[in-house]
């Protein structure tokens, strides 16, 4: 796809030659002016602000010499024409030494037994770290992986910070610390956000498929189901959150069995219905296209080998019509992930708990622990679907 | 047209009567709440928060297309190209990311305020602008590009007279889903003190009163749909003159 990124590229064979790259040159400015700015941040305790602390006071003389001599090779690398592999390797390397470094920081930094101390990164390591992704990001789209080794590599992504979670490298952090305080709650409200967020979309799948599939027969229904659906986004999510409140409490109050599954006026029940209903456009909308892309020559030679409607509809337009409905779904889940974190507004818990509270308390490591999840958890999201989304559409996989 | 065009001017005429002199519409929101609630938010004027927001939106958007589409421009350039697959893959990932945890992260480097507000509605506006503005640029007709390369017209020349007047409604379609996307996240805004219409919501969401949280959803959702019909309306005539096929929706 982009192979031919190097027009002016002479042969190269022969002797090396030092040519620099474009976007190196920006990627190496960035990461050379991380590494003069303030590696970690050190404060007495959680609420005061914090000092910086430079890269050799916060890693001592032997972990910074390493850090500055593997960043500035990395740099080198990526100021350099190099192959796409080489750049991704040593980018990926030095995001996990920068990882697990910073830890180190946090051990450095904080004096023995002090335990109102709090160390977090400071923004010369948040400016290393988005250089040295960067530079993977850019080498990843120049290798134009397939779908499923993207998938791969989210998932190995995922087990080595899962990895360095476990072996307490992080332990001295900041953001861990407040882990620390409130692991169980951690654990309650991932759980919740999780379920708001596929919860809401299975429902929406659930309907919205269907539903699309009606207004693709049914031509009347379809602009005006749009237009309501369209609408609907239209309303800022805290508003819609908040006007569910009394419906719901009112349902919860009126309609026998309701409170015993769970209805309530405040809390999940809401979240989860605004969030079906911001969900329900891109399902239908996407249903509808996907149906009306059929090529009609595969609808005839269907009706020709005499399939029922129900034939051609399970058969043969529904299977075409998935990579687009896919599509939907991506954009769907990567949505209400991010917009759970509202949910914590009206009592309906997740991430978004520790994001406002944060807030509140000027505690930006609070704010960390639920930005950070639920952040990671929409990339994933996203990159994976993508990748399915390539995976179920034929012509894509028969071009490559 | 007619009757959506009369419907539409109705709308709008509430919309500007209601902000002016919300008191005036006290009966209309009475009934959702208890007798001794307020019905209308009295805090700050509903028309200098509506103002506020319009202009935190309209300056992020507007600070956003300008960036987003003169970094499109750059990056499908030839000088540019070295950026090309970095970008559409940072565009494409980069809206993955929550606004509210853009917002959360802006409050230490801008404090309280309407600065988290503005960069968090011109980091995620940037986005779609750029996505749309690159699919925009990069559609060119390649019988289209030849023709104006074998007419002599210069990079420049081609740029502005040929590639940019075609992509233009593609580039429109990115800057209207874009306000239509902020004029609802600004609201998130007011749990950092932003001045937005989110202030209402919130109120009402502190103090259990629905009149509130109605009035500033339906504020905002009322001027979504109006700019966004607007905007559509504005595109179908650059379309029509400029001759350009419109995409399909």
């Amino acid at each position: 796809m982009q192979a031919s990124a190097v027009p002016l590229a002479r042969p190269r064979q022969g002797q090396f030659r030092f040519r620099l790259d474009l976007l190196g040159v920006v990627i190496a400015a960035l990461g050379f002016a991380g590494l003069f700015l303030p590696f970690a941040a050190f404060r007495a305790n959680r609420i005061v602000p914090g000092e910086g602390a430079q890269l050799f006071i916060a890693l001592g003389p032997v972990w910074g010499v390493v850090l500055l001599s593997a960043s500035l090779l990395v740099l080198a690398v990526a100021l350099l024409r190099t192959p796409a592999r080489l750049r991704l390797a040593a980018s990926l390397s030095a995001l996990l030494l920068l990882l697990v470094l910073i830890g180190e920081a946090g051990r450095h930094l904080t004096p023995e037994g002090d335990a109102l101390a709090r160390v977090s990164p400071g923004s010369g390591f948040w400016v290393l770290l988005a250089a040295f992704a960067l530079l993977a990001a850019d080498a990843l789209s120049r290798l134009a992986l397939s779908p499923l080794m993207r998938i791969g590599l989210v998932l190995g992504l995922a087990a080595v910070l899962a990895a360095i979670l476990l072996s307490g490298a992080w332990d001295a952090l900041s953001v861990l610390r407040e882990y620390e305080n409130r692991a169980s709650a951690f654990w309650r409200e991932a759980e919740t956000h999780v379920l708001l967020a596929f919860g809401s979309l299975a429902a929406a799948t659930l309907v919205g498929v269907p539903l699309g599939m009606l207004c693709h027969k049914v031509r009347p229904l379809r602009a005006a189901t749009l237009n309501v659906l369209n609408m609907v986004q239209t309303i800022p999510s805290i508003a819609l959150f908040g006007l569910l409140i009394a419906p719901l409490a009112w349902v919860a109050a009126n309609v026998p069995g309701a409170s015993a599954l769970g209805v309530s006026g405040i809390g999940t029940a809401p979240a989860l219905v605004a969030l079906f209903a911001y969900s329900l456009l891109p399902v239908v909308a996407n249903t509808v296209v996907g149906l009306g892309a059929v090529p009609r020559a595969a609808n005839d030679a269907a009706r020709g080998m005499g399939m029922t409607n129900w034939q051609r509809l399970a058969g043969v337009q529904m299977p075409l019509a998935f990579p687009v409905i896919l599509t939907g779904i991506r954009i769907v889940l990567v949505q209400n992930i991010g917009l759970a974190t509202i949910a914590a507004l009206i009592g309906g818990g997740g991430f978004g708990v520790f994001v406002f509270q944060g807030i509140g308390q000027t505690a930006m490591d609070l704010v960390l622990l639920g930005a950070v999840p639920t952040v990671i958890l929409a990339m994933g999201a996203g990159i994976v679907l993508d990748a399915l989304v390539e995976l179920a559409s034929p012509q894509k996989r028969g071009r490559s | 047209m007619r009757p959506g065009l009369v419907i539409r001017l109705l709308v709008l005429g509430l919309l500007v009567a209601f902000i002016f002199a919300p008191g005036a519409f006290g009966w209309a929101f009475a009934p959702l709440n208890r007798p001794n609630q307020p019905p209308i938010y009295t805090q700050s004027s509903l028309l200098r928060l509506t103002l506020s927001h319009l202009g935190i939106v309209l300056g992020a958007v507007l600070a956003a297309s300008i960036v987003a589409i003169g970094l499109a421009i750059v990056v499908t350039r030839r000088a540019g190209e070295d950026f090309l697959p970095l970008s559409r893959s940072l565009a494409n990932i980069g809206q993955t990311f929550p606004p509210v945890a853009v917002l959360a992260l802006a409050v230490p480097i801008l404090g309280f305020g309407n600065g988290p507000t503005f960069v968090a509605l011109f980091l995620y506006g940037l986005l779609p602008i750029f996505e749309n503005a690159l699919t925009g640029l990069t559609a060119t007709p390649p019988a289209v590009r030849e023709a104006a390369r074998g007419m002599g017209m210069t990079g420049w020349q081609r740029l502005v007279g040929v590639e940019l007047p075609l992509a233009l409604p593609v580039i429109l379609a990115g800057v209207r889903l874009s306000i239509v996307i902020s004029l609802a996240t600004a609201t998130i805004g007011s749990t950092v003190a932003a001045s937005t219409l989110g202030e209402v919501i919130i109120a009402g969401l502190l103090s259990n009163n629905i009149a509130f949280i109605l009035q500033g959803g339906l504020i905002v959702a009322v001027l979504a749909v109006l700019i966004y019909d607007g905007l559509s309306a504005i595109e179908r005539r650059l379309g029509r003159r400029g001759g350009a096929p419109l995409p399909a929706a």
